[in-house]
């Protein structure tokens, strides 16, 4: 079922968490709303879940308004970022609830909700944790409980709030493999809201970036990343270095150094240069450079090696990220002098970039 | 995001009609049972007009009985500070066997009947008892007389200090005590410096507790009192005279003074409440802050 | 005898601070209870049957036991209402009406005893309404009950609000996703989860008010078999230095006190193994 979401408004007192906010969640997709805290995704999910009213715009599911349509009318699963399981039930009680909350007339019979449950429990490979109470199980196993009983009522949607905020590093990690594959079994329309631009890029095939209660860019992860529509989603989905210069006739320069653009901006101007630490070459020829310094900090991380260059320019610090191959050719020490030159850049004019300058 | 939703606001709550039906009939029980009476103990105690009302206090017996009440608080609060602090330091920043026990032994006044806790004193120092005999042959009175008064007092009081801080103690952990030891504290200072301002309001809560039951007490000290008016009188016992004796203006002006001192506490307890809830508020910012910045 | 290990600590002050709480518990509790064991061994066992099961006795114990289960029970009800009341709904006063529910704690029970009895006699604010319709409240057992609702609604609401003010809204969110009204909702995820609370709420409310005195004597009328309580028994029988007799009732009261706080504690410790302390 997909899901349009026509002009959004939404205020908490002062605070306009959403700002006619439009999206369209194509059926059967899985869609990541990724921001800082405070940007406005979680109340958009609560928006489409009904748990929230908002002030003005629309709901549609499946071209139908369901603006108004009461929380538990709306065929929702919502998994909760605290999982919010009913403590005094078994895992079992748990993920039948919503079936034996039905009315009377259409509730499944005991049998059935049994069997209805030990399929989703196997599903989540819990079903030897029926009897269990959730306070006897693992952050990993409340997770995949809560999604579980969020799918027991065949919900057309299903939500889910930072679904892997509270759990730690390696689990959270095999967690979402196991949700994308999951998702790729059943096919249900999907939102899940993160502030983990590594989750979001790695689980979803859309990933919508959001800020200050507006939508930044929509696209799929390879378009984010490529890609990235403002200096905001630029900044927010990685380290990134800053090059203040201009835009004249198609380039970026700044002193003698000059890269044609692509996609110039149309005005020329005062621009700013956005270069990835991967996307920074450090060579000790000046030739094609954008900058120059000192050899500050070598930081040997694993496969990479994380180098820190002073900008003789700016005296603000540059930072590249080189292969430990490339690092043993150069034979880079501390305080040697280094050119670095961008293989990558993206440009915006500069007045955009201000509010993000680190 | 959600938190700053103010409760009026919540999709999932009951409507409008329900919850307007419900806080009504739960006012409406405060009015009947917790209001009403409050303010009826005022009333009857002006109702024949403030002379009335002055002279009802400043009578012998009642300035007596007054005298009797505060001096029984004197005793008894100090008593329960010392004795509530020593046994929260021992039970909350020590291990050793038979802790629960002791746990268990302090809560016990809470579950005897006041009259049976003023009963136990009449049976260990009770003129037909040995002890009680052996005292009064030395000139020494316990029952009907002041000193089982306060034995009594203090028996019925017993667990409020340290029932406040026992949790409060173990809650805050020995941490920073033992950073005072390492940095050259003495014990002494560590307790002056360090788990006295830490566990202030607490102790202040209970040092509360503790006087409002000290000066109201009436099962306990009933039975060991003896109601010999002008010595042994409290002001609670006083009223219960009065009252026998018709003498309405009279009680209710005594025990107005009571109920004055019962709205005092609140008022009292409720601060003390909002500064605790602060300064917790502010530890628990203080360790998240900790954490994040680690 | 090493009854006391302490375990190794490098806080000073283990010695005197054991000590003095050690001393004190001593001097004020134990020694009264030896007392209270040493006169109640003095006393043949016909004798204490025969006390115990004296008519009066009987019946004082039935009513103290009965009245304060009866005040418990609409303890249960209306404090559980009032603690709903004050976490969930806000209205004008609110702080005020919290800070109010301890009244009962801080009122001297005697004070709350004529006050009630004042205004629940027949030509009282409350018992001149209630005499018309033929409810007799003051100097019967009804008005003990009412006594002892003063007394121990405090207890209740103070257990329950805070498990409620614990209580996530994403449980009732998640309830709402999974398409369950608000009474269901209530029933089956509300209400089971502040259960233990209330019940031992109640349960502390019945301790209570099983003892109370101040409050109930001047309310009682204390007639004979009918509104005379088990602690005012035990007073008559010290009065007229019966003081084995006494004893026996007062052992009678503490055994069947002491049977509830032992099931509060075991309440206590199944809820919090069963639903666990963390989240």
């Amino acid at each position: 079922m997909s899901i349009e979401i026509r002009n959004i408004q939404k205020r908490f007192g002062e605070f306009t968490a959403l700002d006619n906010v439009s999206l369209t969640v194509e059926s059967g997709e899985l869609l990541a709303l990724l921001g800082p805290s405070g940007c406005g995704k979680t109340t958009l999910l609560r928006i489409i879940a009904g748990l929230e009213t908002p002030d003005a715009g629309q709901v549609l599911f499946a071209g139908k308004d369901a603006t108004h349509t009461h929380v538990s009318e709306r065929q929702v699963g919502f998994v909760f970022q605290h999982y919010a399981l009913f403590r005094h039930m078994t895992v079992f009680d748990n993920v039948a609830f919503g079936l034996t909350v039905r009315p009377r007339s259409v509730r499944p019979g005991r049998e059935e909700v049994r069997e209805r449950v030990m399929r989703l429990l196997k599903l989540v490979q819990l079903d030897w944790l029926a009897d269990a109470y959730p306070a006897q199980l693992s952050g990993g196993q409340r997770q995949r409980i809560a999604l579980a009983r969020s799918l027991a009522v065949e919900p057309k949607v299903l939500l889910l709030d930072e679904p892997f905020g509270a759990l730690d590093a390696k689990v959270r990690k095999d967690l979402r493999r196991w949700l994308r594959s999951l998702h790729n079994d059943m096919h249900i329309t999907s939102v899940f809201v993160t502030h983990d631009q590594e989750e979001a890029l790695e689980v979803s095939d859309r990933v919508v970036v959001m800020d200050h209660g507006h939508i930044e860019q929509v696209g799929t992860p390879d378009e984010i990343y490529d890609r990235p529509a403002t200096p905001f989603v630029t900044q927010f989905l990685g380290d990134v270095n800053l090059f203040h210069g201009r835009v004249d006739q198609g380039h970026f320069t700044l002193g003698d150094f000059a890269q044609p653009l692509a996609e110039a901006p149309a005005a020329g101007g005062q621009a700013v240069a956005f270069v990835r630490p991967h996307d920074l070459e450090i060579s000790r020829a000046a030739e094609g450079a954008l900058a120059h310094g000192v050899v500050e900090h070598i930081h040997a991380v694993g496969p990479i090696v994380r180098v820190e260059v002073a900008a003789e320019s700016s005296g603000k610090p540059l930072e590249a990220v080189l292969t430990r191959e490339r690092y043993r050719e150069l034979a880079l020490m501390l305080g040697d002098r280094v050119y670095v030159r961008p293989t990558r850049v993206s440009v915006f004019p500069a007045g955009d970039a201000q509010d993000y300058v680190i | 995001m959600s938190s700053a939703n103010p409760a009026s606001l919540r999709t999932t709550t009951e409507s409008r009609p329900v919850r307007y039906a419900l806080t009504a009939l739960a006012l409406a029980f405060v009015v009947l049972f917790l209001v009403i009476p409050l303010v009826s103990v005022f009333w009857e105690a002006f109702s024949k007009g403030w002379g009335l009302y002055r002279e009802a206090l400043v009578e012998p017996e009642a300035l007596s009985a007054i005298r009797l009440t505060l001096l029984t608080a004197l005793i008894a609060v100090p008593f329960n500070v010392v004795f509530g602090v020593a046994a929260a330091w021992a039970i909350a920043r020590f291990e050793f066997r038979g802790k629960s026990l002791l746990t268990t032994l302090i809560d016990l006044p809470f579950s005897v009947s006041p009259v049976v806790a003023g009963m136990m004193y009449v049976l260990l120092f009770g003129i037909n008892t040995p002890v009680g005999a052996w005292l009064d042959a030395n000139g020494f009175k316990v029952i009907f007389a002041v000193p089982g008064i306060v034995l009594a007092t203090v028996f019925v009081t017993f667990p409020f200090v340290a029932r406040e801080l026992i949790p409060l103690m173990q809650a805050q952990g020995a941490d920073e005590e033992q950073a005072a030891l390492v940095l050259g504290a003495s014990g002494w200072q560590t307790f002056r410096r360090v788990t006295l301002p830490n566990i202030k309001w607490g102790l202040l809560y209970g040092v509360i507790l503790t006087n409002a039951r000290a000066m109201g007490e009436f099962g306990a000290v009933s039975v060991v009192s003896g109601h010999i008016r002008g010595e042994t009188n409290t002001i609670p016992l006083h009223v219960e005279i009065l009252y026998n004796e018709y003498n309405f203006v009279g009680a209710f002006a005594s025990a107005s003074i009571l109920a004055l001192l019962a709205l005092v506490t609140l008022a009292a307890k409720t601060f003390v409440e909002w500064r605790m809830t602060r300064q917790h508020a502010a530890a628990r910012t203080r360790t998240a802050e900790a954490r994040a910045a680690a | 005898m090493n009854l006391i290990s302490k375990r190794h600590s490098v806080l000073p002050g283990f010695g005197l601070a054991f000590g003095v709480s050690l001393f004190w518990l001593g001097l004020i509790v134990l020694l009264p209870f030896a007392a209270l064991v040493y006169t109640a061994g003095g006393m043949s066992w016909a004798d204490f049957v025969g006390t115990v099961t004296a008519e009066r006795v009987v019946a004082s114990i039935r009513l103290s036991f009965g009245a304060a289960a009866a005040a418990s029970v609409i303890n249960a009800v209306f404090g559980f209402l009032l603690a709903w009341v004050l976490v969930r709904y806000p209205f004008p006063g609110r702080r005020f009406v919290d800070a109010l529910v301890d009244l009962p704690f801080a009122l001297p029970t005697a004070v709350a005893g004529i006050a009630l009895t004042t205004l629940y006699a027949p030509n009282g604010w409350i018992g001149r309404f209630l005499e018309p319709l033929g409810l007799k409240v003051a100097f019967t057992p009804l008005g003990i009950v009412v006594a002892l609702v003063f007394i121990g609604l405090p207890f209740v609401v103070r257990t329950v609000q805070p498990v409620l003010e614990d209580m996530e809204q994403e449980l009732e969110e998640a309830a709402t996703c999974l398409g369950a009204g608000r009474w269901q909702i209530f029933r089956r995820v509300l209400f089971p989860a502040v259960l233990p609370a209330l019940i031992t709420g109640a349960t502390m409310a019945f301790a209570r008010a099983t003892g109370e005195f101040g409050s109930v004597i001047f309310i009682a009328g204390n007639i004979p078999l009918v509104s005379e309580i088990a602690p005012l028994i035990i007073i008559s029988k010290l009065d007229q230095y019966d003081q084995a007799g006494a004893t026996a009732v007062a052992v009678v009261m503490l055994a069947i006190s002491f049977l509830f706080l032992f099931a509060i504690n075991a309440l206590q410790w199944w809820a919090a193994r069963r639903h666990g302390a963390g989240r």
